[in-house]
């Protein structure tokens, strides 16, 4: 069945199985996302293992503390992958094809995120994993696995949904990478390497406080290391749904000005 | 030897032009490191009130020599990235049949990436510094310190010039990034060795640039820097990896450039 012809699920799932078989049989895409911060929460989880002896850190294992950071970094993966694909599509003319057919706009976007939501979920379970293995507690238990996935994937569905934004408005995955520094310093800026109240300096605090990331943070770590917390929990959902919202409905406008452009 | 100095100099001022007038690439040089040293310096800089974290001259300082040799290294690892994208766009080939003598070529990549961490390191040094870094260490510490750091970025230029000599593609630049990457990381970046835990530590204690790391800090603070050690395996990085780039050189000349 072409994916232009169907109902609009059944053009979803075309693209949607496009997208995430691309996705998957892209190593250069997969092992990255999983690796770096697999890498990284290692790294750091050993050497701020130190940290955890400060007065009022909330956890005696690093490791737990720094879980969510190395969610987060899959989030930022996810939205290169999507961003990436996307303006793939623009640069080879895929796009200015399927404009052509009776394909429709939500179908294309909905159905491009899939691959990126696919290796959000495949890496966000390795992170999880490697972490039980290694000794991480999820003090929630299995409920707070639950919700720890749907949280990382409306974040990971924000940060796709950016990507899409940026690869569909430039057309160049060259300029889909150039985002990613900028969306690293977010993670680097916010609370993900110490609690915000540990934070000696005003100004990184003030920033860290100001910097959302740091709620999305707050908000998967709290299922690692606090417990049932309300507030973090909502905080940490509703700016993911805001977030994902918001780059949504600006993908979709970019998607629309690219296929009036094709 | 006149012949030699003008490739190596027509290679170094090229190769620094382009650096210095692209944005593109003097922004992220400049960027990334000042970004490192404000993130690791200004949002964990109560670690250096951990029990057992013994640095005189602060965590500022602490992580400026981090910053100072991750800059360095990096600025070898583009400068690798230069010479792939030069032998892409078949400038090398022909920078090739002209050089009379080709090692000519290699020590002036090597001289722009000296010149990339004199520019970037002016800027973190001035910025540390600005925020308040405590150097204890004398004039003479200070020299030392960035005679080390220029070292550093000499070996990381050599490392990256023998990939990208032979793979004389930019899509080796995960190879010449990555391993570059990891051996930095692996050293004791945000506590000193002792208070590192579990198999980092053990990994920290054989990478050959904890022993840099730990002279660069220990001549910041003026206190002890075991030169007997780091000085011997910078130099012998430098030996290691001129060799594995010469022998790319003769690689890329094997296969015509």
């Amino acid at each position: 069945m072409s994916p232009a012809s169907g109902t609009l699920g059944a053009q979803v799932a075309q693209l949607a199985r496009r997208s995430v078989l691309r996705t998957l049989r892209q190593p250069a895409q997969v092992v990255p996302t999983i690796l770096f911060p697999l890498f990284l929460l290692a790294v750091n989880s050993a050497g701020l293992e130190a940290a955890t002896r400060l007065p009022g850190f909330p956890s005696d294992a690093y490791l737990d503390f720094a879980m969510a950071f190395a969610f987060m970094q899959g989030a930022i993966f996810s939205m290169i992958n999507a961003g990436t694909d996307l303006a793939r599509d623009v640069e080879s003319g895929f796009l200015s094809r399927l404009a052509l057919t009776p394909m429709r706009r939500a179908a294309l976007l909905v159905g491009q995120l899939a691959g990126a939501m696919a290796v959000s979920l495949l890496a966000g379970m390795v992170y999880l994993l490697v972490g039980l293995i290694a000794g991480v507690t999820v003090v929630t238990g299995v409920g707070g696995v639950v919700v720890l996935f749907v949280l990382a994937l409306l974040i990971g569905l924000a940060f796709a949904s950016m990507g899409a934004f940026v690869g569909l408005r430039f057309g160049s995955a060259e300029a889909v990478q150039g985002f990613f520094p900028l969306f690293f310093v977010l993670l680097f800026l916010s609370s993900a390497s110490l609690p915000r109240e540990l934070i000696e300096q005003d100004w990184f605090r003030t920033v860290a406080t100001w910097n959302p990331v740091s709620y999305l943070v707050e908000g998967i770590r709290s299922l690692f290391v606090i417990g049932w917390d309300a507030q973090a929990l909502a905080l940490g959902f509703g700016i993911a749904a805001v977030f994902a919202a918001g780059a949504i409905a600006s993908a979709a406008s970019a998607l629309r000005t690219r296929v009036v452009r094709a | 030897m006149r012949a030699f100095l003008d490739v190596t100099g027509a290679v170094w001022w090229r190769s620094s032009h382009n650096f210095l007038t692209n944005p593109q690439f003097l922004v992220p040089s400049i960027m990334f490191p000042l970004f490192f040293f404000v993130a690791f310096a200004g949002g964990l800089s109560s670690v250096g009130d951990v029990p057992g974290f013994d640095f005189p001259s602060g965590y500022t300082a602490f992580q400026f020599c981090f910053v100072l040799l991750q800059a360095s290294a990096f600025g070898g690892v583009f400068t690798g990235f230069g010479i792939a994208a030069d032998f892409e766009s078949g400038f090398a080939r022909r920078l090739m049949l002209g050089a009379s003598r080709r090692s000519a070529i290699l020590a002036g990549y090597v001289l722009t990436a000296l010149t990339r961490a004199a520019v970037v390191l002016s800027v973190v040094t001035l910025v540390a510094v600005l925020s308040g870094m405590q150097v204890d260490g004398g004039p003479l510490d200070v020299f030392g310190m960035f005679a080390l750091a220029a070292i550093v970025s000499v070996a990381a230029t050599l490392f990256a010039a023998g990939v990208a000599l032979r793979a004389r593609t930019i899509q080796a630049g995960p190879a010449m990034q990555m391993p570059v990457f990891l051996v930095l990381f692996l050293a004791p970046v945000y506590v000193p060795l002792d208070l590192l835990s579990g198999w980092v530590q053990a990994v920290a204690r054989v990478n050959p640039v904890t022993p840099l790391l730990e002279a660069a800090r220990g001549l910041v603070s003026g206190g002890r820097a075991d030169l007997a050690l780091a000085d011997p395996i910078a130099v012998g990085l430098v030996a290691l990896f001129a060799l594995w780039a010469l022998r790319g050189l003769r690689r890329a000349e094997a296969a015509g450039g």
